[in-house]
């Protein structure tokens, strides 16, 4: 069971959250292009390694995390926010 | 085998009888004993029948590892097969049998089997199934069924209860620094040097004494230093566990344990759980548990009265019984020396057969002054005795060539293999074992967790050794978890004085043996190279198709043999062959305590709207909507559910009903950016809805397929009220939260849920108004004027509690949704309903609902399935092409814009007198076949219509199906219907009634 520390809740075992899915797609402007948006929604990379990933502590504080996961190991190396302005906040208290 | 209980010595507490049953008959033993050794002790031989041949099968061993002595323990609901007696305790009115037997396990009509044991050899099943040569006789399923119940009923395990388990398992959690697997010199030695350094501490034993193999030592200091530990660890505050197996090691340091709370009591507590299911996280994790004596493959080794050397030290020294009298031991290494030392001790008489040539002098001269016969280059060949053994046949020379040599008589064979430390849970972690050459036995490489393997587990075979090994290992995790470097050295793997003999099987040419590898399946050193000639090269394979390893004990004696046989069929070595993935459980857990409390009505969550008794006390028959309770109908004293309904649908559209939909998900969206959130997500357009109106809305997901439909209020600038559909709350709550934190960050907007905050009525009907004006503290509030359709407003209810209501409808009638807070949802009620009863209104449920929006052609989760475009469901006009929103740019792909999609259609029966059923196949009329062209969401009967409606897809849609006639095809259930072809909107289409 992965263990996911959560800026907000502290760590906490993963089954308190649901995945997201791959948390390095930039979303296109709404009136992109469909091109830009089929890029976005239906091409995926199968990573074997980091891969950076969302998280939602569903069951806890419902915060929307980045997650730099390690496919192979389940080793984590970076967890924040991934709302910018809560993310900055969090990085500048520390 | 006779074995008898020696006269003192033992663990057991030979002032406390216990009375239990075996097979019928009333036995006695004493507190401590295990099954097996309770029974040992009154000469009892044959455990149960094997599992193809039903050849007797006795003790084995004394541990986990036990593929002979498998009974069925408890009775009636209680009944648990497979369980080993050699952990099993025994208490006051304990009730075993043995199994795979009848009538019993002394005398087995299906021994028969082992007539026709040729044709049960590896990869019976298969080649069955695939006919029997020449002719493939009896090839194909439908014989196959035939032949599959007989030897089903032939061969097996035990028999599980079908009755539901009486008993009550718990889930629990634990966190710790250090978890320690294992309680001997070496778990104990970690534990305690873990617990000196301050660390929380979980020491966990799955047998029900703490000691491990100084509990198998007769000898003063082992107990004293077994003492010593445990009051060492109780000072430090360590948790020290019994009876809890730690099953299986997971990412992140946490482990699975399974506690056996009552399994070893005559009459539990009623509040105790039979067993705990426990969740352990952990920093740091050593693994003492220990190894496993192995056996040899010979001729008929499954025989009663074989086991391994070590298991008859632990008869004598733990339990005090004497296994045998006239005991032949026969070996590989030096780690049978004792035992039979401990053997000879007792008055038995004792011949010890080493494979070895040479072995040190010593050794041998001791146990030839305690009247040890000891034969070098001599091993067992094949015993003889169909019940239990009576004798050997001896073979001599070396592992690389045997003779037949003399018989001898015994009633009790030890065999020693050597020593297959356990490494299952590291294994569990991904770390593959590697094969120790020295040691003859798969051991852990270096390997990257924050593990530490001791003592036999690392193939350390000397007790002080492994006490070393303890203490280094707990050294190790404190230093890891303080940070510190580690200092104390840990001992070598070894420890034998002569190196052991690579003995896995011994035969002489020209003679057949039936020699077993893995006994719990009956699987023989021959099956090994039948699969081998039959092509089998890798180790996964041969495991499947032998089946070897694959009962309950997953191979834990047998498994080593196998590959070497495999290794020497392949002309290879063992570490080349490598070994199976070890994988959890270590042991068998109980489905029961998988379960734990989440059965019946706990298997999943039920919620209940806050009208829930007001509902019930109206009459209301309720039916499961996801998690929530929702009324169904209301029937009267007589009434059926289709009259029921029919009544209700009736009385709504002609006068007024009330219906609860406090189960719509409700989110408050706030804030400056509000409008722009709501405008970005639904498809139609919202940026100028003005404050005090409501508007219908749909939401597509990024790929442009309808995700949710519901509505918007907006009650000030920044502030609305989003309602959306019961079966999609929290998905959409999930998707904003999404939105707003990952893509949105910039906009200033806050959702909440607030489902659980308001309680909601919809008042639908002609005199839905009227009945609104007598609720409302302020009639006038509620006009036509002050509150036109779409309208919303905030006011109060005569009783003074605070309200909001909007004019908006899904019965297609004129009708209002009304919310209060959730503590006034009865309150509400009871204004609203003796109001409707004064127009003669009618409570109504979801069948209703249904009935009344399967007439006006209005949407819900069966027709937004996930697959439907806004355009399929006919709700094209409502995605704007004046906006970008989600969804906007991938719903105009090629494929989801084909005219010929299937879209959204009302259904009347051709002859208007039948009826048809949901999940129908529509098939024109000359092509009722394959997929069809559509199917059938929902249907109902439609009062306004006075016949049955259906609301479905169609391929095309209405105007490429009119006026044809089209089949309702539904081959299984009830047949096909002709139907033809409508715009789904049935019951007033212009929508004037909702105006009103």
């Amino acid at each position: 069971m992965i263990r996911i520390n959560c800026p907000f809740c502290g760590e906490r075992d993963h089954s308190d959250f649901t995945y997201g899915g791959d948390g390095s797609i930039v979303y296109p402007e709404l009136d992109a292009p469909a091109e830009e948006w089929v890029e976005a929604i239906f091409q995926r990379e199968n990573i074997r390694g980091v891969q950076t990933e969302t998280w939602h502590h569903v069951s806890g504080c419902r915060q929307w995390l980045v997650v730099e996961r390690d496919t192979m190991t389940h080793e984590i190396h970076s967890i924040k926010a991934a709302h910018e302005g809560v993310a900055k906040v969090l990085e500048a208290g520390k | 085998m006779s074995g008898s209980r020696l006269p003192d010595g033992g663990r057991i507490n030979r002032s406390v009888p216990v009375e239990f049953h075996w097979d019928n008959r009333r036995v006695s033993g004493f507190k401590g004993d295990t099954l097996a050794s309770a029974l040992m002790a009154h000469g009892e031989t044959i455990f149960g029948r094997s599992f193809k041949y039903h050849r007797p099968r006795g003790i084995m061993s004394a541990g986990v590892e036990e593929s002979g002595a498998i009974v069925t323990v408890g009775r009636g609901a209680r009944r648990d097969p497979n369980v080993k007696a050699t952990t099993q305790e025994i208490y006051n009115g304990l009730y075993a049998k043995g199994q795979n037997a009848w009538p019993n396990v002394r005398r087995d009509l299906g021994a028969v089997n082992s007539l026709f044991s040729r044709f049960f050899s590896a990869g019976f099943y298969y080649k069955t199934f695939m006919g029997i040569p020449p002719m493939e006789w009896g090839k194909g399923t439908g014989i196959w069924m035939q032949y599959e119940k007989l030897i089903r009923k032939a061969a097996g395990m035990g028999v599980a209860s079908r009755e539901p388990d009486p008993d009550i398992y718990d889930h629990g959690h634990l966190f710790c620094d250090v978890l320690v697997v294992g309680s001997g010199p070496a778990g104990l030695a970690a534990a305690v040097e873990a617990a000196k350094a301050g660390l929380d501490v979980v020491l966990v034993e799955q047998d029900f004494e703490i000691g491990g193999d100084y509990l198998n030592q007769s000898n003063t200091e082992a107990e004293q230093k077994r003492a010593a530990a445990i009051a060492e660890l109780e000072k430090h505050g360590a948790r020290v566990m019994t009876r809890t197996t730690a099953f299986g090691l997971y990412d992140y340091g946490v482990a699975g344990l399974l506690e056996r709370v009552t399994d070893h009591l005559s009459e539990p507590a009623s509040h105790m759980p039979r067993q705990r299911f426990l969740t352990l996280r952990t920093r740091h994790t050593i693994l003492a548990t220990g190894a496993m004596e192995r056996t040899v493959a010979f001729g008929n080794n499954d025989t009663p009265g074989i086991m391994t050397a070590a298991a008859a030290n632990t008869y004598v020294n733990r339990f005090g019984v004497l296994p045998g009298k006239q005991i032949i031991v026969a070996t590989n290494n030096d780690s049978a020396y004792g035992p039979a030392l401990t053997l000879a001790k007792t008055g038995a008489e004792v011949t010890l057969l080493d494979s070895r040539t040479s072995i040190p002098g010593n050794i041998s001269g001791l146990l030839e002054t305690k009247g040890v016969t000891v034969k070098t280059g001599a091993a067992a060949l094949n015993a003889n005795g169909k019940r239990g053994i009576s004798s050997l046949d001896l073979a001599t020379g070396t592992h690389a060539h045997w003779t037949a040599a003399d018989t001898q008589e015994c009633d009790l064979l030890l065999v020693s293999g050597g020593w297959s430390p356990v490494v299952n849970l590291l294994s569990h972690r991904g770390v593959r074992p590697v094969w120790n050459t020295d040691n003859l036995c798969f051991v852990a490489p270096e390997y990257d967790e924050p593990i530490q393997m001791a003592g036999s587990a690392c193939a350390i075979w000397g007790t002080s050794d492994c006490e070393a090994s303890g203490q280094a290992a707990g050294a190790a995790a404190v230093a890891a978890i303080k940070g510190q470097s580690v200092s104390t050295p840990a001992p070598k793997a070894g420890g034998w004085e002569t190196p052991i003999d690579p003995l896995y099987e011994v035969s002489v040419e020209g003679k057949h043996l039936k020699s077993f590898i893995d006994p719990q399946h009956d699987v023989t050193a021959d099956d090994v190279r039948l699969a081998h000639q039959e092509g089998f090269v890798s180790v996964e394979h041969l495991k499947r198709y032998t089946t070897l390893g694959m009962a309950t004990d997953q191979g834990k004696m047998g498994n080593i043999i196998g590959l070497a046989l495999m290794a020497e069929a392949l002309g290879k070595e063992i570490p080349q062959v490598g070994t199976t993935t070890f994988r959890p459980p270590y042991t068998p857990i109980s489905l029961g305590a998988l379960t734990g409390r989440g059965k019946g009505a706990h298997f999943k969550a039920l919620r209940r709207t806050p009208m829930h008794e007001w509902n019930l006390a109206h009459g209301a028959t309720m039916t499961e909507a996801g998690l929530w309770q929702r009324p169904w109908y209301f029937a009267r004293e007589g009434e059926t559910i289709t009259e029921a309904y029919i009544r209700e649908t009736i009385t709504t559209r002609e006068t007024v009903g009330l219906v609860d939909v406090t189960s719509l998900g409700k989110i408050a969206i706030q804030g400056p950016d509000a409008t722009e959130l709501i405008n970005r997500v639904y498809s139609n357009a919202f940026a100028k809805l003005p404050v005090g109106k409501a508007r219908y809305g749909i939401m597509l997901r990024d790929d442009g397929i309808v995700m949710d439909d519901g509505t918007s209020w907006r009650f000030s600038e920044t502030d609305y009220f989003m309602t959306t559909t019961t079966a999609h709350a929290a998905k959409v709550m999930v998707f904003l939260e999404e939105l707003l934190q990952t893509r949105w960050s910039n906009l200033k907007v806050h959702v909440t849920s607030v489902s659980e905050q308001w309680a909601g009525s919809a008042v639908a009907g002609p005199k839905s108004r009227a009945v609104l004006e007598a609720c409302v503290a302020d009639p006038a509030s509620v006009s036509n004027d002050a509150l036109p359709f779409m309208g919303v407003i905030e006011t109060t209810l005569k009783n003074g509690v605070p309200c909001r209501i909007a004019r908006i409808s899904f019965s297609g009638e004129m009708a209002y949704e009304m919310y209060v807070e959730s503590d006034y949802a009865q309150s509400m009620m009871d204004l609203l309903w003796p109001a409707a009863q004064s127009f003669d209104g009618c409570l109504y449920g979801t069948e209703t609902l249904g009935a009344l929006r399967i007439e006006k052609g209005h949407v819900t989760g069966v027709e937004l399935d996930g697959r439907a475009t806004i355009d399929d469901a006919g709700l094209g006009k409502m995605a704007s092409e004046q906006k970008s929103y989600i969804g906007s740019a991938l719903r105009k792909r090629p494929d989801l814009t084909r005219t010929d999609r299937p879209q959204l259609v009302g259904i009347f029966p051709k002859d208007k007198t039948e009826k048809f059923k949901a999940g129908s196949v529509l098939c024109a009329e000359d092509k009722v076949e394959g997929h069809g062209d559509g199917w059938i969401t929902a249907v109902t009967h439609s009062p306004s219509l006075g016949h049955w409606i259906g609301l479905g897809y169609i391929n095309g849609g209405y105007d490429q199906w009119t006026d044809q006639t089209v089949v309702a095809a539904d081959p299984v259930r009830t047949g096909n219907t002709n139907v033809e072809i409508v715009s789904p909107h049935m019951v007033d289409p212009s929508g004037e009634r909702m105006r009103g």
